[in-house]
């Protein structure tokens, strides 16, 4: 296993690294893989809403209505999760070390989200909505729980990176491309929010 | 600062280190972008075999109804459908996609960009993994209670959504599962053609010095990434349907069974560009090597396929014109499609500009990249049929469709690779390949697939529909004129498929006794010419190569040779 460390590298062989790139591989790798990941959510929304639109009632006889007030405190604590990133970012470019504070910040809160998120679910379920009982709770479960598991995928890569960082190993490319994954699991999350949730 | 620091590169997961490695370690887990090629290209190739033999069985039975097919036996009505199902499903899945983006990107890209590697090798290594077990997973689905899924390669609910309506409770969900992994692994590879291409080419090659085959590779890549979100929403939903009771598709229960074919074509139309764009990056490349002229308007060629790409996303409801949409959408749609026909042209007459006043030189490669854009062009035609809705409503799901989408992906998927790897076999293989083999191999391909498709177009004219196993039961469309027809296009498939053998013993006898081949064997100017026939591990040894013009510098007025490769620096 070769050590990865933040000395500057031996005299790169290959012109991949020679060559000044407008943006570093992972984070160009990344931005190609976040614009299939929000045409995934935009066929999912988009099949939500047509089903809603032909709806007679929304949503449909018996079935519960979202918490939409507990689910606004879940976003505030994402958002504010995508902002502490944002600052761990800037530090990182300072001094890594002063990333580190940021980043546990962003972490915990993510945790917060995803944890509220699933109490939420095993309240909806015990109320009668799950994946059958409706298509209302089946795009519910299909969009948040994709979304969920996006959180939780992103979650473990910030995890990663933290440890990386508190082992002196964090690349400033790993750190970008992470974070962009994580930005946009939170940047999409007000948009299901407010399609799913409140309109 | 990124650039002080290591930057995750090609070298920093792979080195340069020549290990004695295994032949395991190295053809089956290797990380070379060339192996790496070559695992697809041969594991198209076998699915190729497997979907072409499926064509066969289902053509006799349409020839010889009822007839005890050699090699396979009775063909049932079930066997029918999960025939023609996974014929469809393994010709563009499978082989077109694996061959034409993953193998020729896998090879060229590296290549023709000058560095040794892919820049996420592992990664790559990874997507070919996940595309095997793809392909199993497949194979397997024809094997299991209920026999492989029959609901036609584009899944339509509620036939494909319910086990009691396509009597096949895990082949549907096998077949799935087996296309979703095969998406995954593109997304891999795809992720790593745009980002090599983008970020790591030789010193001195801009954007207009790519290779067009690299630059239709990329967009091909961009296109499949950007589209192929809603489908796996669709896929993921239609799953639910089938192992989890959800409704998504079923109207009975508050669900859309249309809101299937609106995800799956929005997916479903680029696809095709997804797999045009490359195999016309392929034929520029061969016409302006055997042309012996430059491309004529490279970036007008390469903005034209950008058009192409978005315009793709616009599209896709013509194959919903008699599904119950607002006829005024179906206008919307009408123009699109039609619209979109007006840069495909602008490309083909390009490339026929290009071959204007050139010195051809008619050898294999050659004949098939001249064929592609004859056949293509046949294909390109007949679709304005179908795009315009007034046409389709009587054209729709007629042998009409199936001949003219033959038209355009037998050129695509066939013609293409067979121009593509013929050109590239002696830089692939260090061998030179038999060209009397390679012209009777030629001519045994595209004369019986004109006669496989052009009487289906007739038959298709006649009213002759689609996805019927036996025609004896529809009086009107078991004449014995059609019976004829359908007995040509079968006979014809069949002297079509024994002319592949001649391919696969040209393969044998030029890697056998083939005459060596030296490392420019056609005086072309792009990089991967420069590297040894075949090339090694890191391609160019020790000194990358640099670039300094374009790629397509033919009987330049300047210089005494009819050649400028991009590497010489005057
Ligand atoms: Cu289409």
């Amino acid at each position: 296993m070769r050590q990865r460390t933040l000395r500057p590298a031996p005299a790169p062989a290959s012109v991949a690294q020679r060559r000044q790139q407008l943006l570093p591989n992972g984070v160009l790798g990344m931005l190609i893989f976040v614009i299939t990941e929000a045409m995934l959510f935009a066929g999912m929304i988009s099949g939500f809403l047509i089903v809603k639109a032909n709806a007679p009632e929304w949503p449909p006889l018996g079935q519960p209505r979202l918490p939409a007030g507990e689910t606004a405190f879940n976003t505030a604590a994402l958002l504010a999760s995508g902002a502490s990133l944002f600052f761990a970012n800037r530090a990182y470019k300072v001094w890594p070390n002063r990333a580190r504070l940021p980043l546990l910040a962003a972490l915990a809160l993510g945790a917060v989200f995803v944890v509220f998120q699933g109490i939420e679910w095993v309240a909806l379920i015990r109320e009668g909505l799950t994946l059958t009982s409706s298509t209302h709770g089946a795009f519910f479960y299909l969009i948040v729980g994709t979304h969920a598991l996006h959180a939780v995928a992103a979650l473990v890569a910030l995890g990663w990176s933290a440890w990386l960082l508190s082992q002196r190993r964090l690349r400033p490319g790993t750190l970008q491309a992470v974070s962009l994954f994580w930005y946009f699991v939170v940047g999409v999350w007000p948009i299901l929010y407010f399609q799913v949730y409140l309109a | 600062m990124a650039e002080t620091i290591a930057t995750p590169g090609a070298h920093d997961d792979h080195g340069h280190e020549h290990h004695d490695e295994g032949w395991v370690k190295k053809y089956l887990f290797s990380t070379d972008h060339k192996i790496i090629a070559m695992q697809y290209m041969f594991t198209g190739m076998a699915m190729a075999v497997i979907g072409g033999f499926f064509a066969y069985a289902f053509r006799m039975q349409l020839a010889f109804p009822g007839m005890e097919v050699p090699l396979w036996g009775v063909v049932t009505s079930a066997e029918y459908n999960s025939l023609v199902t996974n014929h469809g499903t393994i010709m563009i899945f499978w082989v077109a996609m694996p061959v034409l983006i993953a193998a020729f990107g896998n090879y060229l890209i590296p290549l023709m960009c000058g560095v040794d590697d892919m820049v996420f090798p592992r990664l790559n290594r990874l997507s070919y993994q996940i595309f095997f077990v793809s392909a199993v997973v497949l194979i397997w689905s024809f094997f299991v209670e209920g026999g492989g899924f029959g609901g036609a390669w584009t899944a339509y609910p509620p036939l494909s959504a319910k086990a009691e309506y396509s009597l096949t409770p895990s082949g549907a969900s096998l077949w799935l599962i087996a296309v979703a992994l095969e998406f995954v692994a593109f997304l891999m590879g795809g992720i790593n053609f745009v980002t090599t291409a983008m970020n790591s080419r030789a010193k001195g090659m801009g954007i207009y010095d790519i290779p067009m085959v690299v630059w239709m590779i990329v967009i091909a890549s961009i296109l499949f990434m950007a589209s192929v979100g809603p489908l796996i929403a669709g896929a993921v939903m239609l799953f639910f349907d089938q192992q989890l009771g959800t409704a998504f598709f079923d109207p009975a229960q508050g669900g859309d069974p249309i809101l299937w074919q609106h995800l799956f074509w929005f997916f479903g139309h680029p696809e095709v560009y997804v797999v045009l764009l490359p195999a016309m990056g392929i034929v520029a490349d061969v016409i302006c090597v055997m042309g012996r002229k430059k491309l004529f308007a490279y970036r007008t060629v390469l903005f034209t396929a950008i058009g192409t790409g978005v315009l793709s996303f616009t599209v896709w409801a013509h194959h919903q014109f008699i599904a119950g949409i607002d006829p005024r959408m179906a206008h919307v749609f009408t123009i699109t499609t039609l619209l979109i026909s007006i840069p495909i042209a602008e490309m083909c007459f390009c490339y026929i500009a290009t071959l204007y006043g050139g010195s051809l030189t008619l050898n294999t490669p050659m004949l098939w990249a001249l064929s592609f854009i004859a056949t293509f062009l046949i294909g390109g035609v007949t679709g304005i049929f179908l795009g315009a809705s007034g046409a389709d409503i009587y054209f729709h799901d007629t042998y009409f469709v199936l001949a003219h989408f033959h038209y355009t992906f037998f050129p695509i998927a066939i013609i293409g690779t067979f121009a593509g790897f013929t050109f590239w076999f002696p830089k692939m293989f260090g061998r030179m390949m038999n060209e009397t083999l390679g012209k009777i191999h030629f001519w045994g391909t595209i004369i019986p697939f004109n006669l496989i498709f052009l009487p289906l177009f007739v038959l298709g004219a006649a009213g002759q529909h689609r996805r019927i196993y036996n025609y004896d039961n529809f009086p009107e469309l078991a004449l014995p004129w059609m019976q004829d027809l359908r007995i040509l296009a079968t006979l014809s498939l069949i002297v079509m498929l024994g002319f592949q053998l001649v391919f696969f013993y040209n393969c044998y006898v030029s890697l056998r006794r083939g005459k060596k081949a030296p490392a420019n064997p056609w005086n072309a100017n792009t990089l991967e010419w420069l590297a040894p026939s075949p090339p090694p591990h890191g391609n160019f040894g020790d000194k990358l190569p640099e670039v300094y013009r374009g790629p397509y510098e033919y009987n330049h007025p300047d210089r005494s040779e009819d050649f400028w490769p991009q590497h010489v620096p005057n």
